[in-house]
């Protein structure tokens, strides 16, 4: 018929020719081999033309598949796409468009396609009926993991997943309309438009690279010229009016709360690979008032022997190979339809110049204008009749066997076209709950209740005439847009036929003695639903679960209903009663980088650096995480040999000279307002509003249950102006905290709040010279002696033009300050900082040796705030005010919170001088066993103090106060270090704190 | 996938939002006062209604604003939002 590459191509100039563009040939290739198609042609298409007719195993029995439908339902031809990192299995051949190097490969075959030896499943079937998991492999217990598991995932299986990092990435977006269309069939079309033309936002949503739905697939008219013209001109008005967004290749999913729907965009699937900046795939949330479901119906099959066969297609994808991508799928047909549409086959089948050898219908008589039709074309019509059996191969279909009235004819054919009649595309209504409802007329299930905003039109709703699409799709779009306040007089309404569209239920064809399938892609049976309902596997439910009915990738979209109604002929009930099974989103399925989008690897958290980040890199730090900030851990010198090395260097030099250390990463909240004291009388239960201005003060916060939140030093520059510091990993939570305290609690407070951490970069210096170091950088106009600028002394001090704040605070146990710049001049001011230090002979230092020191010293940090104390637990009680109300006060009070023998904070040495001490050992008194019943507490933080010149530790033990110097045993099993350590105070330099007034 | 109407950003999406429980829950006071149960309902007694649930939002990633949703527990339709120390105001559906 055509050239020898596509033998299957209809020739150009033909009765039906197809409309895919022949001047644009592709190359691709199928398990190696090169072939080529044309540009609108789908893989499917292509390989048709090609002559392909095998194009997978099936999943249990491995029996030879070929392509079945012509859209997104298809069951069988199921194939990976490209290669290496990109490829992706179990892509349905016939909705991927094809582009020139495509790289295709059949899947679930070994070791050939052609020849597979795992077809031997066919004759080991009784193995694999339904639910075979649960019997066939239950004994020996032990053989399952080992032996049965392994054996059947290799022989039932479906394509192999890359296993790399996908290389592509995925977008998320986000869009708003009054009225979102979904589909672009005729129904939709003729919303979008009478919804465009109102002036209303209209977004139009088409799975399918170009827009028209059916009308891209049937010889059907419209005001009297091809039907494909008007989906053109509809295209290109809609994409003319400025509020409607036509969005093609572009999926809806699933409907959500809020009339949110959710829709996948395949921006570069149909190309080889995304151009560089282009995402793979756009997900998009997209918000509409309205929302008009035209999505259409889906042709089900019916359930005969043989029904599996590489040739066996469903009517109406035959058409849509003829009439859109100009390919015959066979030469010689057999037509076997339940319904009027059906007889559409025949007719177009002729008219491609193919052979029909007999249209076969099992309803008794039917319109007549059908038969004289089919006549008229040579086509005998068997009335009365079924297709009991189709033979072949994995060459394909080579005969039908036909029964009528009891009789038996073989009909030679190279295809068999399938019409049970079409289900209405259900999905979108049933997201949120709705539950369609039973047509007698229609035999199927139509939407039933709709989620709130939807209304259904055409084919979706089961209106399947043409004209009446047309006619309902307008009237559907007009009144969405008039929900939203928009109207436009009414346009007349094109002209078009409803062709007859009568069906009489058939599900399976009792007559059939060999497999009949009802779920081609899971291998489903006719006898495994006969099997479940034997075995009580009867609600729609269990027999999903029991034969795997529908939970396949294409979620029963040919299947399920076929199953149900074999079922309820078993079990004598009604359709209406027994119900169908209601999917949920996505009613396609979606790549899981499509969900993650952007979030992903280094992404899915952002790491935030301070302006001091560069500057740390640069003089060799190693960096560590703190809450979502990296932080200098220390930073070592050439010579050093460990990290331990490094940090005993570096507090020795804070504590003998001078350090500097980016505290950056503390929260910093800014409270300001004529209640700001008030408001942080309540927050902290320390008091606040005493303080005087130019002062800090360290605060303790609790939650409403009485546990210790969080701490921080807070100042005040103004009566009316606080500035609060938070630890690095609470920063956010405290910021929601107070503004919850404010907004929900006291709003009558006059106090603002905001989070200014990212606006200042604040530096630690601290050691004997840190007043000499800051002297230095301030110039000598400015006084910071002690008078000046005492212990929790805190000023406002321009350094050459620039505000900065410098705060009198000590966490380190040193003479130190905190110096607070804008954050725009942080990395400015620490290298200014940092060659100061140096000529001093200091040097920067990192979280571990603010963490010994802090050890040292015996403030308490995250080990210890963590969430199980009490501010009485770690020696802070005094400071809980008694006048008072504020947050977890009254909790903070229960009699097991103030019990004395509450594990409270202490220090420890080891009593063996040089061994090390380990975090998280257990306390127990001197020789008792180490069980639970003896627990005294546990060791929460150590370091090895170079200023003790030994291993140092806190610990939570019960009635610590009163034990210094007893001698107890810490516990560690874990790590093998169980050894005696002494109790002491918490504070081992400087109890005093003469340094740190200095 | 809510869209939450905040009173001070209009309609944006769930993910900006955090959901901070039950509304209408006074703070007990003053402390002197209150006894042990009318504590420990406030920190610990919610609703947990089939219908209609009223319950705190927070504007995380927007405004940083608190206030009031009103929501139906079964159909998620969030039937009024309202801001934060006011009653629930009536609709046309229902209370
Ligand atoms: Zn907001």
């Amino acid at each position: 018929m055509s050239d020898m590459a596509q033998p299957n191509r209809l020739p150009a100039g033909g009765a039906i020719e197809g409309r895919v563009d022949r001047n644009r040939p592709l190359a691709f290739t199928f398990d190696g081999k090169s072939y080529s198609g044309y540009a609108g042609d789908t893989l499917a298409s292509a390989l048709i033309a090609a002559g392909v007719k095998l194009i997978g195993r099936s999943f249990k029995y491995h029996r030879p598949r070929g392509i079945f439908s012509a859209g997104p339902e298809e069951p069988n031809a199921l194939i990976e796409l490209r290669g290496g990192a990109r490829r992706e299995p179990n892509t349905r051949a016939t909705t991927i468009e094809l582009y020139d190097g495509l790289e295709a490969a059949s899947q679930n075959r070994w070791p050939s396609l052609a020849f597979d030896i795992l077809a031997i499943n066919q004759i080991a079937s009784p193995l694999f009926v339904g639910g075979f998991y649960y019997k066939t492999f239950m004994w020996p217990a032990s053989f399952w993991e080992k032996v049965y598991e392994p054996l059947i995932r290799r022989a039932a299986g479906l394509g192999r997943a890359s296993e790399s990092p996908d290389p592509d990435h995925y977008e998320k977006a986000y869009a708003f309309c009054d009225v979102l269309v979904v589909g672009s069939g005729p129904a939709g079309l003729a919303a979008a438009l009478a919804a465009g033309r109102s002036g209303a936002r209209v977004i139009l949503c088409e799975d399918d690279a170009q827009l028209g739905g059916r009308l891209l697939s049937e010889r059907q008219t419209i005001d009297d010229a091809p039907a494909h013209l008007f989906a053109a001109a509809a295209g290109g008005e809609l994409r003319s009016l400025p509020n409607v967004c036509v969005m093609s290749r572009t999926q809806v999913f699933g409907a959500y709360d809020s009339e949110v729907y959710g829709a996948l965009e395949r921006v570069a699937d149909h190309v080889t690979a995304p151009a560089a900046g282009v995402p793979r795939q756009r997900f998009w949330h997209i918000a509409a008032k309205r929302c008009v479901n035209a999505m259409g119906a889906t042709e089900r099959p019916i359930v005969f022997g043989g029904n599996d066969r590489p040739g066996v297609m469903l009517a109406s994808a035959v058409r849509t190979y003829l009439n859109r991508f100009g390919v015959l799928p066979g030469r010689k047909a057999v037509v076997f339809t339940t319904n009027d549409d059906g007889w559409r086959t025949a007719a177009d089948l002729v008219a491609a110049g193919a052979q029909v050898e007999a249209v076969v219908d099992p309803r008794a008589s039917v319109d007549e204008n059908l038969t004289k039709a089919a006549a008229a074309g040579g086509v005998r019509v068997l009335l009365g009749g079924y297709i009991v059996n189709v033979t072949g191969g994995a060459r394909g279909v080579t005969s039908a066997i036909v029964s009528v009235a009891g009789k038996r004819q073989i009909l030679t054919a190279d295809l068999v076209a399938v019409s049970g009649g079409w289900n209405p595309q259900v999905a979108l209504t049933t997201h949120r709950g709705g539950k369609p409802r039973w047509s007698d007329a229609l035999s199927t299930f139509v939407p039933g209740d709709l989620p709130d905003g939807m209304t259904v039109a055409g084919a979706a709703n089961g209106d399947l005439g043409l004209a009446e699409s047309l006619r309902k799709g307008s009237e559907a779009g007009a009144a969405a847009a008039a929900a939203c306040g928009f109207s436009a007089a009414p346009a007349p309404q094109p002209r078009a036929e409803d062709e007859p569209t009568a069906v009489a239920p058939l599900w399976h064809v009792a007559e059939s003695r060999h497999k009949a399938f009802v779920d081609l892609q899971n291998d489903v049976t006719a006898d495994d639903i006969t099997l479940a309902h034997a075995e009580g596997f009867r609600s729609i439910e269990h027999l999903k679960r029991y034969t795997t009915l529908g939970m396949a990738t294409d979620q029963g979209k040919t299947s399920n209903l076929n199953g149900h109604a074999m079922m309820a002929a078993l079990t004598g009930q009604a359709m209406s009663d027994v119900g169908t099974i209601l999917s949920r989103p996505p009613h396609q399925p979606v790549a899981i980088g499509a969900f993650a989008g952007h979030h992903r690897d280094r992404h899915f958290r952002p790491t935030r650096h301070t302006a001091g980040h560069a500057w740390a890199l640069e003089n060799g730090a190693v960096m560590v995480e703190a809450g979502p900030w990296l932080r200098p851990q220390y930073f070592p010198r050439s010579g050093e040999k460990d990290w331990l090395t490094t940090v005993v260097r570096e507090v020795r030099t804070v504590r003998s000279v001078v350090g500097v250390c980016d505290v950056s990463t503390l929260g910093r909240i800014d409270i300001q307002g004529r209640d700001a004291a008030a408001f942080l009388d309540r927050v902290y239960v320390n008091t606040f509003s005493t303080l005087p201005v130019g002062k800090a003060r360290y605060g303790v916060m609790l939650r409403e249950d009485g546990f210790v939140m969080d701490d921080g030093t807070t100042s005040r520059f103004a009566e009316d102006h606080y500035v609060m510091s938070t630890t690095t990993a609470n920063a956010a939570k405290i910021m929601q905290h107070l503004e919850f305290c404010h907004q929900a609690l006291w709003p009558e407070l006059d106090v603002s709040m905001v989070s200014v951490t990212e606006q200042w970069s604040q530096y630690a210096v601290a050691g004997p010279k840190a007043r000499e170091l800051l002297m230095q950088l301030y110039g000598p106009d400015v006084d910071l002696s002690n008078d000046a600028l005492p212990y929790m002394g805190c000023r406002e001090i321009p350094l050459r033009g620039i505000p900065t704040r410098l705060f009198r605070i000590s966490f380190s146990g040193e003479l130190a300050y905190e110096l607070a710049v804008p954050a725009r001049y942080g990395a400015a001011v620490l290298e200014a900082l940092m060659a100061l230090c140096g000529a001093l002979g200091g040097c920067p230092y990192g979280t571990e040796a603010q963490s010994v020191m802090r050890i040292e010293k015996g403030h308490v940090a995250g080990n210890e705030l963590n969430g199980q104390t009490v501010a009485r637990d770690l020696g802070l009680g005094r400071m809980m005010s008694t006048k008072r109300d504020y947050i977890g006060r009254v909790m903070a009070g229960r009699p097991a919170l103030m019990a004395p023998d509450r594990p409270t904070l202490v220090g420890i040495r080891p009593v063996e001088k040089g061994r090390r001490l380990t975090a998280g050992a257990h306390i127990l008194p001197g020789g008792a066993a180490a069980v639970a019943a003896n627990d005294q507490g546990y060791v929460t933080s150590v370091a090895y103090s170079p200023t003790c010149e030994g291993w140092i530790g806190l610990a939570l033990v019960v009635n610590g106060p009163a034990r210094h110097g007893e001698r107890v045993h810490a516990f560690d099993a874990m790590r093998n270090n169980d050894q005696d350590v002494v109790i002491c105070s918490p504070v081992f330099v400087d109890p005093e704190g003469v340094r740190l007034r200095g | 996938m809510l869209l939450i109407l905040c009173p001070y950003c209009g309609p944006r999406a769930e993910i900006e939002f955090r959901c901070g429980g039950e509304s209408h829950i006074e703070r007990p006071g003053p402390y002197s006062e209150v006894d042990d149960g009318a504590w420990a309902d406030y920190l610990f007694t919610r609703k947990n209604p089939k219908g209609e649930h009223r319950e705190r939002w927070l504007h995380a990633a927007g405004c940083r604003q608190w206030f009031n949703v009103a929501r139906d527990t079964v159909s998620h339709t969030i039937l009024a939002v309202y801001p934060m120390g006011k009653t629930r105001p009536p609709t046309e559906a229902g209370t």
